[in-house]
């Protein structure tokens, strides 16, 4: 199934819900309201003629000082019987960054929400276990944002901070008599 | 005597938490597994990931295209090749640049030695942690065959950087490919040579068969690519849906699995380093004359040194691109996905029109992976963890970028 028919069944479905569609190298992006994002998302995988079954990614990114809803959760989908693909681009705002979680639909949604949680601080509602993954559970800010340094934090992570002293002290320690 | 009688009622029975730590000879890499036990039976099993962050995609954020690639080897330095691949690939197609056919083949076959490489390393780690030591010892030889080669092309053995935005960075010695040649002749003959020490083995049978089992439409759901969703009977390979390089002009076939278990992607794995030393042999017997860079991408790559030193042009060119990165870049974002050996690799790029990438989101196979490892583990025993560890065949740089 062409690109265009899925975005005309989309439209047909859902027609005040899709804001905008752009399209480059080949590759089509659709920029959707976030508020009906699970019932679209559901429509996408169970449909027959659709039938978007393979999650492949799931990333946020900020556009900060760029455009006005600030984060964007973006959705690579893939058709494994009728192949083909589709992005989806969901804007969320920074006052209101929550978004529905979409574990109920896609099983492998949980760990990529997590990340995004973590590295940008969206709230995924509905999450079963939103907690940070690659950051320690104790870090302080989301380092992907546009507004965190690249060198790392100004204080020093307090984990750290333990690892040195714990090894000063393990200096003073006469281990060979 | 009397016996003495126990008070059932007396003792409580509590499950048992073991912590797989971070450093673990089995876990590939830094990975923590909490595991909760009632007796040998595993009830819930939680992995931490995160020890090996690097920050690679803020990193890239603040680097030209061409400085942030080297980032792209350590992500899986068991085959940075592909990886290299993946990040060069997604690169030309958001900046529009065609490699010539040369640079086409040459990639393919290097990177499906690369391949060829992390799965001799998978079978070996994966016998080894079940208890065949003798495999690894024997996969090992042929491994060291391939760096040795890599070390000959490019100079590195395990981090190589070798193919580059717009082809591949130096030409291949006919030395080179005499000796790829001959190592298909009789590569063949190590692989059934690695079938013979395990494949009827009854003990392997009873570690792999039947463990670790997850169907086809779970396997969707949890996002795995790769052998492990072919083990499962999937057929989703990105070198035949989406053909990028010179994969389009050669001829292999996918194994699919049927039962979704260890053993079925351990058959898809060996079956596949088969179908690399066919890929490689069409590869060196195709090989076309030509160019190994790009020449028509002034803006993009940097332009040979005799032009540098005699153009003005060509000279300015190369400074902008070595300091700023490729320039009239066009304003979009593209999701290029390619096949690495653990699975689907993907880049997502978002450009808005400076050299360096507004966003570079690396989608790793591993990290997909390692999700789905609750799946396998639960309900199973406590040895069946390491089987099942070895069978989604992960590398904690790749999962933790």
């Amino acid at each position: 199934m062409g690109t265009d028919e899925i975005i005309e069944r989309l439209k047909s479905r859902f027609p005040d819900d899709i804001l905008s569609v752009t399209e480059f190298r080949e590759q089509t992006g659709i920029t959707i309201n976030k508020k009906n994002l699970l019932e679209i998302a559901g429509f996408l995988r169970n449909e027959p003629d659709l039938g978007f079954d393979l999650l492949r990614d799931l990333c946020g990114v900020d556009y900060l000082n760029k455009r006005t809803p600030r984060f964007e959760v973006v959705y690579q989908m893939y058709s494994i019987k009728n192949k083909h693909c589709i992005r989806l681009n969901v804007q969320v705002s920074q006052k209101d960054a929550h978004v529905n979680s979409v574990t109920s639909i896609w099983t492998g949604a949980n760990w990529h929400e997590r990340e995004c949680f973590d590295l940008f601080g969206i709230v995924f509602d509905g999450h079963p276990d939103l907690r940070r993954i690659l950051m320690p559970e104790d870090w302080e800010g989301y380092p992907l944002r546009k507004d965190y340094p690249v060198e790392g934090p100004v204080e020093e992570w307090q984990g750290f901070v333990e690892v040195l002293r714990k090894s000063e002290e393990y200096k003073q320690h006469q281990w060979y008599r | 005597m009397p016996k003495a009688e126990i008070d059932k009622d007396r003792f409580k029975k509590e499950n048992l938490i073991l912590n797989m730590g971070p450093h673990h000879p089995a876990t590939h890499g830094v990975m923590r597994l909490l595991l909760e036990l009632d007796g040998e039976t595993i009830v819930k099993c939680t992995p931490y990931v995160g020890y090996l962050h690097r920050g690679v995609e803020k990193l890239a954020e603040d680097m030209t295209y061409l400085r942030a690639l080297p980032l792209t080897d350590r992500l899986d330095y068991i085959s940075s090749m592909t990886h290299n691949q993946g990040y060069c690939y997604a690169v030309e197609t958001l900046l529009g640049v065609e490699i010539p056919t040369r640079a086409k083949f040459i990639r393919t076959m290097v990177c499906e030695m690369s391949r060829i490489s992390s799965h001799l390393l998978w079978i070996a780690t994966h016998a080894l942690d079940i208890g065949a030591m003798t495999v690894f010892l024997y996969a090992f030889k042929e491994r060291e065959f391939i760096l040795e080669q890599f070390e000959a092309l490019c100079g590195a053995r395990l981090t190589v950087t070798y193919p580059r935005i717009g082809g591949v960075r130096n030409d291949v010695s006919q030395e080179f490919i005499d000796s790829v040649y001959d190592f298909t002749n009789y590569f063949p003959s190590k692989i059934d040579e690695y079938e013979r020490l395990i494949d009827k083995n009854r003990i392997w049978f009873k570690r792999t068969r039947g463990i670790g089992v997850i169907t086809a439409d779970e396997a969707v759901s949890y996002g795995l690519t790769g052998a492990a969703l072919r083990g499962s009977g999937v057929n989703y390979d990105i070198r035949k849906l989406f053909p990028y390089d010179a994969y389009d002009s050669v001829d292999f076939d996918v194994p699919i699995g049927t039962h979704g278990d260890v053993y079925d992607r351990y058959r898809c794995r060996m079956e596949e380093l088969r179908q690399s030393t066919r890929i490689i042999r069409q590869c060196i017997e195709r090989l076309p004359r030509g160019a190994i860079m790009a020449k028509d991408a002034p803006k993009v790559i940097m332009p040979p040194k005799k032009k540098v030193l005699t153009s003005m042009e060509s000279m300015i060119h190369h400074f902008m691109v070595i300091t700023k990165g490729p320039m009239d870049t066009p304003k979009g974002e593209v999701y290029v996905a390619t096949e690495a050996p653990k699975g689907e690799l993907g880049f997502y790029f978002i450009s808005d029109g400076e050299g360096k990438p507004y966003r570079m989101r690396i989608r790793a196979p591993s990290f997909a992976h390692i999700a789905a490892l609750p799946k396998l583990c639960e309900g199973g025993l406590i040895a069946d963890v390491i089987s099942n560890i070895g069978s989604i065949d992960i590398v904690l740089g790749e999962c933790d970028r």
